[in-house]
């Protein structure tokens, strides 16, 4: 049908729109709230051909019918703006069109945007799945599995090199050699699995904001990582002085006040890794948002011992991002600074707020591990 | 073509039938039945099968299927005004359903084909429309998808800049030059280009030009007469090349083309439903069929608390007009009657209803409809009211239920169709090729933000800077648009000088 080509350009037009305006939906956590498993929802201004029309703003009045009161003041007539044929007074700008987008596409933009490489998953080389698909030729096989075209050309090629082939006359009858049937091949596809494992600090110091950023960032990194990975879990641990792990709506609602011991969390990361995820099947991405308060330099050196000798041979690309807050010393990042400011392996990120998120999910994913 | 079921093409020979003997005048009418998925996409091409590639069409479509796919709306009816007339029903509507749009849909066909405003469009516009769509694809192959739509995107931006009025005439024709200093007007022709400063001494040429350019400042305005077929005029004057001239017509053509039914929204729905009300309760419903009937035919009717619904309103004025003229309450003797009994009980059993209401149908348009029509015992009885904004509370108050004010609004609304009057006035605007647009104002503004983009879109066609006057925020200001800048100036008294004198410039 000749309206599938309006509506697929239609639907590029919004793309573009989104392209256009992704920064202001990156940093609007409403987006995310409406998602549905593999599609967004994107409020989008309805698009318009501008023409000279009659504006909204002036005495909005019209004729309607029905019992009212009687009275001026209180009448039951109050109702939709606009009558006439709808034209007069209907308030543009105010139509929302909602379009869909697969995270694929989102992620796609983001892609682009960002200029993100693709990832290249580790560890990949010993472990393999078989699949099998029908793409093969074999000169043998059952009738119904017969390849007209590649018999036919097989055929053409026997006659044509055997001089018989006449242009005039282009008879081509193939003989039981060149029959050609299609047949199953083995094909060995790497397999792909990683786990994400998000490890925020929820003591007193992290506030909403701080929240929603690292809700708006783990969103994004989680929308990146589907696309490069078939199978992506996603854990969650909070910490104060003490680690937890909990499920994805505890971790964003949570609030606890308290110290801030922030080996804890690793410790527990560590154990989750122990126990569920060997590290030759799975791709590892550690991420740890706070503030940047710990407890004491004696607990920033186990963290750093931790992250060199645990993770770091473990996992693809450990990352720290620091929400800043009021009350956040940020001593944290500094440290992890000084022991690992030219490691490849390790991220570090500064969100100072939510403008800088685009920035901070570049510094995460910009390396392409 | 027509695909219908023996059993729905035995009902609509019978409708088709009756339509007939109760008077009904109609094209040859296809009934053809498609699903869900094909009415979208002709809805959103407007009823045709086949229209220029444009995203716009899919918004449409998009907006539709969803709205379907949700259970939010449902088309029961199509028809578009050809000769044969093209109808759609929906697959899987009832059967009561599908009698009550064929019978619907007779009453548009009768009125497509008598009501005057309709006299003037092209009966084949399905064949038009593909030429149209084939001749725009040519052009994409030639110019490039992207380059076309935008064309086309400023095109439609201007699509209602047209004389509704025209239509009975026929198109606006130009004779007019445009006031142009071109050179080779006074220039010799020189072959070889060393000859060209000793046959046409620069000082000669330049002294010759400014004499023109004063000259042309005395000259008649250009146009004439304001002109209110802007498209046309563009088309006959802008700058623009073949396949775009081409394109502009193409809009041009299809907004003239649906102009009348933009006309006669009400009057058309309120025929229409005056005959499948008639047709059906007194020849085709069934006993079982008549609770299903009266139900839909009530949704159809609703009209929303606040909200104009045409089919309400058009159906109830054609039925209150047939008995006025079955009793004979019109003329002067009617008018001055003053006794409250008389009137109630006037019956001068004249039978003159039906015979009006077909006169009716075949001279009006909306305006003319409501503005003769309209009656203060239609308003009472019909509880009308005009509505306000009330600014303490932000909602909607009765204003008034006075019949003045009432039919003041309705005409109001209705006047030029719901869309704002402009015209150019002046083609040379300072004698410099600027467009000079002035917008009657009757009391509403434009809308600003659609005002700048609509001007920038001009000025893509035009080419040189564009000025509107009109009245914003009650003040009289000249709006500008110089392809980068937008500039304004107040009209209003001593500022008045401004751009009046200017303007006397190439007066």
């Amino acid at each position: 049908m000749p309206i599938r080509e309006d509506q697929n350009r239609f639907k590029n037009i919004v793309k573009g729109k989104v392209r256009d305006d992704f920064k202001k939906y990156v940093t609007n956590g409403e987006l995310i709230g409406k998602r549905e498993d593999e599609f967004v929802k994107i409020p989008l201004p309805r698009i318009d051909i501008p023409t000279f029309r009659y504006g909204p703003k002036q005495d909005q009045q019209g004729v309607g019918q029905g019992e009212g009161d009687g009275e001026p003041q209180q009448g039951q007539g109050q109702g939709q703006q606009g009558s006439g044929k709808g034209e007069a007074g209907e308030n543009a700008g105010e139509h929302m069109l909602e379009v869909e987008i697969s995270l694929e596409e989102l992620a796609e933009i983001l892609g682009e945007k960002l200029q993100l490489p693709k990832i290249l998953p580790k560890g990949t080389a010993n472990l393999m799945t078989e699949k099998t698909r029908y793409s093969g030729i074999a000169p043998v096989g059952p009738e119904g599995l017969r390849k007209f075209k590649q018999t036919y050309k097989k055929a053409l090629s026997r006659y044509i090199s055997s001089g018989n082939y006449d242009p005039n006359d282009p008879v081509i009858i193939p003989i039981r050699a060149d029959y050609q049937y299609r047949t199953v091949k083995k094909t060995q596809k790497p397999h792909t699995k990683a786990v994400v494992i998000y490890m925020m600090d929820v003591s007193g110091s992290m506030g909403e904001e701080q929240k929603e950023i690292v809700r708006l960032e783990s969103f994004w990194i989680n929308t990146w990582l589907k696309k490069h990975y078939k199978g992506l879990d996603t854990r969650f641990i909070i910490h104060d002085a003490a680690a937890k792990e909990v499920d994805e709506n505890t971790f964003f609602k949570t609030s606890e006040s308290g110290g801030t011991l922030i080996s804890s969390a690793y410790k527990l990361c560590q154990q989750i890794i122990e126990a569920e995820y060997p590290t030759d099947e799975w791709n590892i991405y550690p991420f740890h948002f706070s503030d940047g308060d710990n407890w004491s330099g004696e607990d920033t050196r186990l963290c750093v011992q931790l992250i060199k000798e645990y993770f770091l041979p473990r996992v693809n690309v450990f990352s720290y991002g620091q929400v800043e807050s009021k009350y956040g010393s940020g001593q944290f990042l500094k440290d992890l600074q000084k022991e690992f400011g030219d490691d490849d392996q390790v991220t570090l990120s500064q969100i100072e707020s939510r403008e800088k998120i685009l920035d901070s999910i570049k510094d995460f994913l910009g390396k392409g591990k | 073509m027509a695909n219908l079921s023996l059993e729905l093409e035995a009902e609509r020979k019978k409708i088709c039938q009756v339509a007939k003997n109760v008077g009904l005048d109609c094209f040859e009418t296809v009934f053809e039945m498609v699903n869900f998925d094909q009415i979208s996409q002709f809805a959103s091409y407007g009823g045709f099968p086949v229209r220029y590639p444009h995203w716009r069409f899919g918004m449409e479509y998009e907006q539709l299927s969803k709205s379907y796919e949700y259970g939010l709306s449902k088309i029961y009816e199509m028809v578009i005004n050809t000769d044969p007339c093209y109808a759609y029903l929906m697959e899987g509507n009832s059967m009561m359903d599908q009698k009550l749009v064929m019978a619907h849909v007779y009453g548009h066909c009768d009125f497509f084909k008598n009501n005057i405003w309709f006299s003037k469009t092209n009966r084949k516009m399905m064949d038009q429309m593909a030429n149209h769509a084939t001749r725009v694809r040519q052009y994409i192959d030639r110019y490039g998808y992207e380059e076309v739509e935008k064309f086309i995107d400023l095109c439609l931006s201007l699509e209602n800049l047209i004389d509704r009025y025209s239509i009975l005439n026929g198109p606006t024709q130009f004779n007019e030059k445009k006031p142009q200093v071109r050179e080779s007007d006074f220039v010799f022709q020189v072959e070889k280009s060393y000859m060209k400063n000793y046959i046409n001494p620069p000082d000669v040429v330049a002294e010759f030009k400014k004499d023109q350019m004063l000259k042309m400042k005395d000259r008649a305005q250009f146009p004439a007469e304001p002109v209110r077929d802007i498209l046309t005029f563009l088309i006959h004057y802008a700058p623009l090349e073949e396949w775009q001239q081409d394109i502009l017509s193409i809009i041009k053509d299809e907004s003239y083309y649906f102009a009348p039914q933009g006309m006669t929204k009400t009057m058309n729905e309120g025929w229409a439903s005056y005959w499948h009300s008639h047709i059906m309760t007194k020849h085709i419903l069934n006993d079982s069929e008549i609770i299903d009937f009266a139900d839909h035919h009530a949704g159809a009717m609703f009209m929303k608390m606040g909200g104009y619904n045409p089919y309400k309103v058009g159906i109830e004025l054609m039925r209150e007009i047939e008995e006025r003229w079955n009793k004979g309450k019109f003329g002067r003797e009617w008018d001055e009657c003053d006794d409250v009994k008389e009137r109630k009980h006037w019956d001068k059993k004249l039978n003159l209803g039906r015979e009006k209401i077909f006169e009716v149908r075949k001279l009006y348009n909306d305006v003319t409809f409501i503005d003769e029509f309209l009656t203060e015992d239609f308003c009472v009885r019909n509880k009308m009211f005009v509505y306000k904004m009330n600014k303490e509370t932000g909602r909607f108050d009765i204003d008034t239920r006075d019949f003045k004010a009432i039919k003041a609004q309705l005409l109001f609304q209705m006047a030029n169709f719901g869309q704002p009057i402009i015209k150019i006035e002046n083609a040379n605007f300072e004698n410099r090729g600027e467009l000079l647009l002035r917008h009657v104002h009757e009391g509403l503004d434009l809308q600003p933000n659609y005002m700048d983009a609509t001007m920038k879109n001009l000025n893509k066609l035009w080419k040189r800077p564009i000025n509107m006057i009109t009245i914003m925020d009650n003040e009289p200001q000249l709006f500008r648009f110089d392809g980068k800048e937008y500039t304004k100036h107040s009209l209003s008294e001593n500022a008045n000088s401004q751009a009046e004198p200017s303007r006397k410039d190439s007066e």
